[in-house]
């Protein structure tokens, strides 16, 4: 099975059925596979606050939502994730490609990689590491913490997880 | 007519349905015109009226309307788009047109300037834009619930404001009364 399937097989197990996306080179299959469920609505942001803000009205509206972006998206969404996701309680689980990382072709992609963790450790968001294609057999219980606790939480995933950026 | 008119006249249209309210003086003013358990007050995030109120509406089915402001629909400039891509006609955008920043001052928009928000949701793909004279907002607003049509309101009204105080209710409140009366 590709990881890509595992990945939104879990989200599907999970109940989640609206998801928003803003895409990524590494994501590019797991937003495929997110498109071509029935069990999901897949709504395309064009900024990820803006996607934030589709997972709250989701959520209030009885559905469990997530969210797809790249990790320079967490300079975008601080303000959002600060004084909505958790000033109001709402579970986000944020799927995120980690740029910038080994293997990363494009410098300015380390500029907010090693900012990455750091703002996600100060706004006290539980953060998981993907690394090798066996860390997401965690991703089910990663899943079943944050609707348990309403956080956002995340999941970066790095280039080795998603196998590299082939040829370069 | 300045805004806190227009939600005074439109109160008793609004308390029969979600309302997701924009950030500032206009959640204060709904808040003390008309406080209902079916009002979602924005506390702080500008820009996301529009965004949660399409969320709601795509995930349930009672009609929903997102109170905005030129302002705030400025800093979220991409949100149009996806709304006229993802139709659910249960929603209605009402976007209260003062051409000013109202929570911070009254300073000039560029929707008080050349740029036309109904021009700009029809350019994004909203099909059914209707542009009014704040008078109007009352009509407009029940005509679109009627319709069950999506559809963006711009209404036209003058700058200002009105003295009142910020609202102190706990968020998780907010949104846990919002989410009984989603469900109700």
């Amino acid at each position: 099975m590709s990881i890509s399937k595992k990945i939104v097989d879990d989200f599907v197990a999970n109940g989640v059925s609206f998801i928003t996306t803003v895409p990524c080179k590494q994501l590019a299959g797991v937003i495929d596979e997110v498109e071509a469920r029935e069990e999901i609505y897949h709504i395309p942001s064009n900024k990820e606050d803006e996607g934030m803000g589709l997972c709250a009205g989701a959520f209030m509206g009885g559905k469990r939502p997530a969210i797809i972006m790249q990790n320079t998206a967490i300079g975008v969404t601080i303000n959002t994730l600060a004084t909505l996701t958790q000033f109001y309680r709402m579970p986000l689980p944020m799927l995120i490609s980690y740029r910038g990382e080994l293997r990363e072709p494009v410098a300015c992609q380390v500029e907010m990689a090693v900012h990455t963790k750091a703002l996600l450790n100060q706004l006290s968001i539980p953060t998981y590491h993907f690394h090798k294609e066996s860390d997401a057999d965690e991703l089910d219980a990663i899943l079943k913490y944050t609707f348990m606790c309403n956080k956002p939480v995340a999941i970066l995933t790095d280039a080795s997880f998603w196998g590299g950026y082939g040829d370069q | 007519m300045i805004r806190s008119e227009i939600l005074r006249e439109i109160a008793p249209i609004l308390r029969d349905h979600l309302v997701v309210c924009n950030i500032g003086l206009p959640s204060q003013e709904l808040h003390m015109i008309d406080d209902q358990p079916t009002n979602f007050y924005m506390l702080g995030t500008m820009g996301l009226s529009s965004s949660i109120g399409l969320g709601v509406a795509l995930a349930q089915d009672k009609t929903v309307i997102s109170i905005d402001g030129d302002g705030s629909v400025l800093t979220n400039l991409g949100t149009l788009p996806t709304i006229a891509n993802n139709v659910a006609d249960n929603y209605i955008l009402l976007i209260i047109d003062n051409g000013s920043y109202g929570s911070t001052g009254d300073q000039p928009t560029y929707a008080g300037k050349k740029t036309k928000l109904e021009n700009v949701a029809k350019a994004c793909g909203c099909e059914n834009v209707v542009a009014c004279k704040a008078e109007d907002t009352g009509k407009a607003l029940q005509d679109a619930i009627d319709s069950k049509k999506m559809t963006v309101i711009v209404s036209k009204c003058e700058s200002g404001n009105i003295k009142l105080p910020v609202i102190t209710m706990d968020p998780v409140v907010i949104r846990d009364r919002f989410m009984k009366a989603v469900q109700a």
